[in-house]
């Protein structure tokens, strides 16, 4: 057992490390099941990572990860993947949800953990097979069959075979029904249209933030910026896969240009090329204490706060990410020019775009931000997203809370920077964000 | 066992069993033996057994439930150290005999016999328990069945082979004895070989069961007993010799031949005769060759598991440098038998096709979807090498460079933990000359494994100069942790094995130049007794491998390499691999040779081979290469498939006279050449001289045989080979 014998300062004091970190590549699905459940792929990223380091798994105080969607064998995710990964019996692991920022969520309750000095060690992340999101019986079709076994007799049982309506064989998309918001009634998609036509952003502002996402990614790729991130994945149908799948090397305007509304048909804005990819992947980071640091003589990337978490309307899910980054900076008492680098998730660049104009927005800010008079101040796109985000590498839902600050702790040693934040929107309308900080 | 007994009273104590019972009058027969961590039927424990069936029978309880006071299993079988005493037939025929009261009284007492098994239920064991009216068998897979007397070179003595086929059917029992097969316990509840299945948490309570319930005994379906039937039994009888033929020929193997023989003449005897009849057999059996020697190659192969126990820490993690055929396979093997392993290559391709092919193993392996997934777990592909750290072993298996090993190894060396060892998969470069480099050559020694992987017992354990004990015992104890047989040889071109088959090969390529079918060659090896001929073998190996190996065995070119295998290199028919070499390979199966054949096989060319063979084994022997004739032999059958009815190559010289074949060599050397010149060795070779046996049945030797098909590897019958 780590748990530290005896600990110095107030609880939010004490800081926590991010010690290492790994994911797998992210693989799109194009329709079909890809060969790796979600337990595979945080199995595929957790080993190397923890190959590499001094102790062994079993000396690990807890295991947290984040998953929106597992599947029915999987259903307490962490453990199965703790188990498989040979973090021993006596680990205690669990699984926690938020949906899209169920990576963050993970994390975050691994920081407090540790700050509260409940544990030295836990290995946190996040993880979704989304190619795998099943399909569901309809809920007539469940109704149907179980008269059919209540009834008897030859005419009864043709009558009720009468009542069978072809509609009912149309399965449920599960996926679909989780990107739908429950009580607006409005999908993801939907929600990022209604910011769409609040700020006025047009399709040609949304396709080119989506291009440059893909141009980011493409040059990052080029550069090997992800090769301490990425652990490349062994399929067991032959190919290596060591990149995010997501990327279209090709993009153009003109090609984006003519995609056609997925969401609002026929006139919306959002399409395929400028929202987020479903994509699978999974992402883990090595949290310790100062303690557990020094004991095992480690080389942290750097060092992360608690998520501030934020809620709004539902229907304006897409900017909870301003309403999460104000808390965080009035919480640390940071202006936003000190922050030197962003992650904020895209889940669709119509989205992305409201959130930078509402922090820079005078109105949206004073009337909708708790405690702001004055605007936030506008984060330069430079600096923001830096290596492509999640229309270009994909967005597996659980795992990108987790991935964005890994890649973000990269990008502040890579860049020798103090400060960055990463942050995402919530289905459901919440938003969260991440102070990380290096050393 | 944590199943709550109400034991009221023991009525009988003895060394090794004991008769407790119950308050519900049930007899809790357990057998516990004093004298060893496994329970086997020896002398004293049968005797015990005849003084303990009166008890019962006596005190005629409700029932009587037999089961084993160890944890290991129910029992393993007859005591194999004993056979090797008897001096005669007769003797044999005595000792066997006395036990057939024993089992006919316990088979026959007056009410429900429940044998409870969990563990090994071997040989003897599983004869003693089909005395019993009932079986029921624990749910794990450490539950195993089956009656592998065949593999010594035997079949049951213990009224196995009349009491199997009246339980089970008579194919299904035959094919269980005449492959020595063992079974699960649910492939046993299967073939209904076991009553009832269930885990070890309702083991007693099922015993118990089955005492109150006492149903009808098992009784195989009509359709398993209609081969028995008089008309179809000799039709049934004269297809399976013709098959047994192809894989085991009587002269070589009587055994499974004697089985058939019993099965049939069964039908036409009064059970007690059946039964004496079995002995009569068994006991000719045990004075025959072929079991002496299987035998004496079952102790070999324990004697060199036993040179891997004793090492304080287990292997249990392995880092593999090269994931080439050779690499991903050990890696593959050795994440199958518990090991967690790391992976290393600078190609992900070479990974991931390791990967396939690991997953590919497991499959054949096992069905269990989640032990497939946990040996995947276990074997994980490590681009960057972390697992060097944490391993206890490392190996290196790249392609055979000095100089890239040597800088291999003194990359590693600085990242090993404390107690690890280095080891190489080399074939051919010198121990010595790679450990040049390290600041702890000690701690370098060679792991030879052989190809394919995950068939082969044996890993030769190379002995460098400057390798020590330690490192030697870690290699040995790894060697046992993935169940394969150690064996230590001295750093030299070829070590042992790859040594003594050359000299083999070679002769066999050399009939070819001269005009000799492949063929017909082959079919002269397998006469012998090898598993396959010597330009099989070289196609399966690969023409290209064989001819740097030879290089590398002869480096100053003393004899000349066969030209045929420099010109067919060069051809670039390389074997199975390319689709040609000594054979055609369409569609990777093997055709007929394109090569001209324009003579028949000359007269001395099986001597020629095995000549060739003999000497060099002679030769390694008196340059000790390995410690002594024993391991030699062992190896060289465990290695290599050589006949083990034979033996091994030394065994073979000592049985047919040590003479024979120096004189059989002086001729050869007269019509061929110096390369027949016997090594020095034979001078000083002095090999125990083995007990001679009449020949257990001489009628077979005149008896046609087919040979063995190729690629049908006989080491199932080789004890300790699967």
């Amino acid at each position: 057992m780590n748990r530290p014998t005896h600990t110095q300062g107030h609880p939010s004091q004490r800081p926590v490390y991010v010690v290492d970190g790994s994911r797998t590549p992210f693989l799109t699905t194009r329709g079909r099941a890809n060969p790796f459940s979600a337990t595979d792929l945080a199995v595929a990223a957790g080993r190397p990572l923890l190959l590499r380091q001094p102790f062994e798994a079993d000396a690990l105080d807890e295991v947290i990860l984040g998953c929106v969607i597992p599947a029915p064998d999987e259903v307490n995710i962490a453990r199965v993947a703790s188990l498989r990964l040979g973090c021993g019996p006596k680990t205690p692991a669990w699984t926690v949800q938020r949906n899209c920022a169920s990576g963050m969520q993970a994390l975050d309750t691994a920081v407090r953990n540790i700050q509260g000095g409940h544990a030295g060690l836990i290995l946190a992340g996040g993880v979704d097979a989304m190619s795998r999101a099943p399909l569901q019986w309809r809920p007539e079709l469940v109704e149907w069959m179980v008269n059919w076994r209540l009834t008897h007799g030859f005419f009864a049982k043709m009558r009720a075979l009468s009542k069978l309506s072809p509609r009912y064989l149309r399965p449920v998309i599960t996926l679909l029904k989780g990107l739908t918001d429950p009580t607006v009634g409005l999908s993801m998609g939907q929600t990022a249209e209604e910011l769409a036509h609040r700020f006025d952003i047009s399709r040609q502002a949304m396709d080119s933030f989506a291009l440059e996402s893909q141009n980011r990614l493409k040059q990052a790729q080029e550069e090997g910026l992800f090769e301490e991130e990425i652990t490349p994945l062994f399929s067991p149908l032959g190919p290596v896969i060591s990149q995010d799948q997501g990327l279209h090397p090709n993009s153009q305007m003109a090609k984006l240009a003519k995609l056609k509304p997925v969401f609002d048909r026929p006139t919306g804005l959002l399409t395929a090329g400028n929202s987020a990819q479903i994509t699978d992947g999974a992402c883990w980071l090595l949290l310790a204490s100062q303690q557990m640091v020094e004991q095992w003589n480690l080389k942290p990337l750097g060092r992360i706060s608690p998520a501030s978490w934020a809620g709004l309307d539902p229907s304006q899910m897409g900017l909870g990410p301003a309403h999460a980054i104000s808390e965080l900076l009035l919480k640390e008492n940071l202006p936003l020019e000190e922050v030197a680098y962003w992650e904020i998730n895209e889940a669709f660049a119509a989205q992305v775009i409201a959130c930078t104009e509402a922090m820079a927005s005078p109105d949206y800010c004073q009337q909708a931000l708790t405690g702001r008079t004055e605007p936030l101040g506008t984060i330069p796109r430079e600096r923001l997203n830096v290596d492509g985000g999640a229309i270009s590498l994909g967005h597996p839902v659980g795992a990108s809370g987790a991935r964005i600050v890994l890649h973000l702790l990269h990008t502040l040693r890579r860049k020798q920077a103090k400060r960055g934040v990463a942050a995402l929107c919530i289905g459901g309308g919440q938003g969260g964000a991440m102070l990380a900080e290096a050393l | 066992m944590s199943t709550q007994l109400n034991l009221t009273h023991t009525l009988f104590h003895g060394h090794h069993w004991r008769i407790e019972i119950d308050t519900l009058s049930i007899a809790w027969v357990t057998l516990d033996r004093a004298d060893g961590s496994s329970n086997i039927l020896n002398q004293s424990v049968l005797e015990e057994l005849g003084e303990l069936l009166p008890v019962l029978e006596k005190e005629r309880p409700v029932g009587a439930i037999f089961r084993s006071g160890k944890k290991g299993g129910f029992i393993a079988g007859a005591d194999i150290k004993e056979f090797n005493h008897f001096a005669s037939v007769a003797q044999a025929r005595d000792r066997i005999r006395s036990v057939r009261p024993l089992f006919c009284q316990l088979e026959a007492l007056p009410f429900p016999t429940v044998a409870q098994i969990s563990g090994f239920c071997l040989g003897g064991g599983l004869e003693l328990a089909l005395c019993c009216r009932f079986r029921v068998a624990e749910d794990s897979p450490a539950t195993r069945l089956g009656l592998p007397e065949v593999k010594l070179g035997i079949h049951p003595g213990f009224g196995g082979t009349y009491r199997l086929p009246q339980l089970i059917g008579d194919l299904k029992a035959l094919s269980l004895m005449l492959t020595g097969k063992t079974l699960s316990a649910r492939q046993a509840k299967k073939i209904g070989l076991v009553d009832w299945l269930v885990p070890g948490r309702h083991l007693n309570r099922t015993a118990l069961a089955l005492i109150q319930k006492n149903p009808p005994p098992h009784q195989p379906p009509w359709i398993d007993r209609l081969p028995g039937l008089s008309p179809l039994r000799s039709v049934v009888a004269y297809f399976l010799r013709k098959k047994i033929e192809q894989k085991a020929p009587k002269v070589h193997y009587p055994a499974p031949h004697r089985i058939i023989d019993l099965w049939q003449e069964s039908r036409f005897l009064s059970p007690r005769d059946a039964l004496d009849q079995e002995i009569d057999s068994i006991a000719h059996l045990f004075m025959g060759n072929t079991s002496h020697n299987l035998i004496r190659l079952f102790h070999l192969g324990d004697r060199m598991k036993r040179l891997g126990k004793g090492g304080n820490n287990p292997t249990q993690r392995l880092h593999v440098i090269g994931a080439g055929v050779m690499g991903g396979d050990i890696a593959a093997w050795c994440a199958w038998k518990g090991l967690t392993v790391t992976l290393q290559d600078t190609q992900e391709e070479m990974i991931a096709g390791s990967l396939q092919r690991a997953r590919k193993l497991f499959k054949r392996k096992t069905r269990d979807r989640r032990r497939i997934q946990a040996a995947m777990d276990r074997l994980i592909p490590d681009m960057k090498g972390y697992g060097v750290a944490k391993a206890d072993v490392v190996i290196e298996a790249i392609f055979e460079n000095l100089s890239a090993k040597q800088t291999l190894l003194s990359v590693l060396e600085p990242q090993l933990k404390h107690g690890a060892i280095l080891a190489s998969n080399t074939s051919s470069i010198c121990l010595e000359e790679m450990a040049q480099p390290l600041q702890h050559p000690e701690r370098l020694i060679g792991i030879h494994f052989f190809n394919p992987v995950a068939l082969m017992p044996l890993i030769e354990i190379v002995v460098g100069k400057q390798s020590s004990q330690e490192a030697i015992q870690i290699g040995c104890s790894f060697a046992t942790a993935i169940g394969r047989s150690p064996l230590p040889v001295k750093s030299g071109p070829g070590f042992l094995i790859n040594r003594i088959l050359m000299p083999y090969l070679f002769e066999g390529i050399q009939l070819v130049t001269e005009g000799v079918a492949p063929k017909e060659v082959d079919r002269a090896a397998q006469q012998f007794g090898m598993p396959m001929g010597p330009l099989a073998l070289v196609d399966v190996v690969g023409l290209d491998i064989c001819l740097s190996v030879a290089r590398i065995l002869n480096p100053n070119q003393s004899q000349p390499l066969p030209p045929l295998l420099e010109t067919l290199v060069a051809q670039g028919h390389l074997g199975k691999k390319s689709g040609q070499g000594f054979y055609t390979y369409p569609g990777g199966k093997k055709a007929a040779s394109r090569l001209k054949a324009n003579r028949a096989l000359p007269e001395d060319g099986s001597h020629r081979l095995f000549g060739a063979l003999l000497n060099e084994a002679v030769a390694c022997l008196s340059e000790g290469v390995v410690e002594d004739a024993a391991l030699l032999d062992a190896g060289v059958v465990f290695g290599t498939g050589y006949a083990p009815f034979r033996g091994g190559p030394l065994q073979t010289i000592a049985q047919s006279t040590k003479e024979l074949w120096l004189e059989r060599l002086h001729q050869l050397q007269t019509a061929h050449g110096d390369r027949f010149t016997p090594h020095p060795g034979w001078e000083t070779l002095n090999l125990p001289v083995p007990a001679t046996f009449e020949e257990s049945d001489n009628e077979h030797k005149n008896i046609r045989h087919h040979p063995p098909v190729a690629g049908q590897h006989p080491t199932g019958l080789i004890p300790g080979a699967h």
